[in-house]
């Protein structure tokens, strides 16, 4: 079942505007994603934590989620080491463990987790119909956020439709198994998704335009910058500028 | 296939973005309004086939199916591609902002690469059909899995290895990606033929 996991709560980060959590979001990832130096990263991912402890969510589940996340980070730890020049940490038979490859992999760990836990503590915290509404307050085209808001309100559809299909495959005593008849079978199984999907967008479509549609969804609902939001704005701020100083600082240092 | 967020240098990211901001603003422009309806729902089957898994071996892998995408909406696979990646970051943390416009590449670059190259022969006669359906979604991985490893290695010199071991990886999927694509097509073929490019609609 897909799940917008982390968007029930009354929590500050849930109450926050969600305009000011996409432009937060979209800097502090920024930042991270350029700085360079261990003091400036260790206070980015301080800052996420921070930030999903603010947001009160279940440890587990955002445990759970940082793991599945970081498959490909496991994979470079694994190959980074013995791949990179330089001096041998610890020696497997004819390969290197050198301490260069570590120190990259650590970098990049450390990036993508505070990166991680900002996206979950800030857009995460946000149903997505609301990041679509915030996002074309931003100045994001129309024509694209319809596009965004069609597609979030037919995932759920479509996935239900792909389960009863399944389950009808299921029925019919399918086993899934390295072989051509498998691979038929799913593969007929999307294409069936592909007709429903199309039918329906064309129904959905004619139903639109039955009551008026004419390009744009509209909304009742009004963000409100609130005084809270200055502040948490001031906060953010601050926290971003400080990263920027160590780094700063680093670059002059050495 | 996704880079994760803080893999990539500032130099890639950006190029990344344009890319995509271009490829983006292309495809919405041959989008008009009443086939928006219809790309999105298909872009929320494309979100939904990501999360078929398919057994390989004593594991399994799922489908990315970016090429049949391609070949449904052509140019506008593009902001398709971009919405469905907006969901897995919000919804999964799959990727995340600043590496919006890398996998958007990724994904939608050779979507629409083979779009271009063999849609119009998927009209063609079966034999031709059967190997243009098949390059289509062996392509589409294989130019995903170099766009990948061309990410990295100008990243960082060094990626190489993982640059190479990233695409390895992949031959698999684009083989079962490949055979997916062939059923697929010919699925769509008989069942709805109007879907596909060439057809009179």
């Amino acid at each position: 079942m897909i799940q917008e996991t982390f968007a029930i709560g009354s929590s500050p980060m849930h109450r926050m505007d969600p305009r000011l959590k996409i432009v937060a979001a979209t800097v502090f990832s920024v930042q991270t994603a350029i700085s360079d130096h261990f003091l400036t990263l260790i206070t980015a991912l301080i800052l996420g934590v921070a930030m999903v402890i603010l947001a009160r969510l279940k440890f587990f589940l955002v445990l759970k989620r940082l793991l599945i996340v970081n498959g490909f980070i496991f994979f470079l730890w694994l190959v980074l080491p013995l791949t990179f020049p330089g001096e041998a940490i610890f020696s497997l038979g004819p390969l290197d463990y050198t301490l260069s490859g570590v120190i990259l992999s650590a970098r990049i760990t450390l990036k993508s987790n505070a990166i991680l836990l900002s996206l979950i503590a800030l857009t995460g915290t946000s149903y997505l119909a609301t990041l679509g509404y915030a996002l074309n307050q931003l100045k994001i085209p129309d024509k694209i956020i319809y596009l965004f808001l069609i597609t979030y309100r037919y995932i759920f559809v479509i996935e239900q439709e792909y389960q009863r299909l399944i389950r009808a495959a299921r029925v019919r005593c399918f086993e899934p198994g390295t072989n051509l008849h498998t691979y038929r079978t799913y593969a007929y199984l999307v294409g069936m998704l592909f007709v429903r999907a199309s039918a329906r967008a064309e129904r959905v479509y004619h139903a639109m335009l039955c009551r008026g549609f004419a390009g744009k969804f509209h909304t009742l609902r009004q963000f409100s910058f609130t005084k809270s939001d200055l502040v948490w704005a001031f906060t953010l701020s601050a926290g971003l500028m400080f990263m920027g100083y160590l780094e700063w600082m680093k670059t002059t240092l050495f | 296939m996704h880079i994760s967020e803080g893999v990539l240098s500032w130099p890639v990211l950006a190029s990344g973005a344009a890319l995509a901001a271009a490829g983006t603003a292309v495809g919405l422009k041959k989008l008009d309004y009443d086939r928006i309806a219809q790309a999105g729902i298909l872009s929320a089957s494309f979100f939904v086939a990501s999360l078929v898994h398919v057994p390989l071996g004593p594991s399994n892998v799922h489908l990315i199916l970016n090429g049949v995408v391609g070949l449904l909406l052509g140019w506008a696979a593009v902001p398709a591609i971009v919405v469905a990646l907006i969901l897995q970051a919000v919804l999964f943390q799959y990727g995340g902002i600043t590496t919006l416009g890398v996998n958007t590449v990724i994904m939608a670059g050779p979507a629409v690469i083979c779009y271009l190259v063999f849609a119009p022969m998927i009209s063609k006669k079966p034999r031709i059909a059967v190997f243009a359906a098949f390059a289509v979604g062996f392509f589409s991985v294989l130019l995903g899995g170099i766009v990948v490893g061309l990410a990295l290695m100008f990243t960082e010199k060094n990626f190489f290895e993982v640059a190479g071991l990233v695409v390895a990886a992949h031959i698999p999927i684009m083989i079962i990606e490949g055979f997916v694509t062939v059923f697929c097509v010919s699925f769509l073929k008989k069942v709805q033929p109007s879907l596909l490019p060439g057809s009179l609609n």
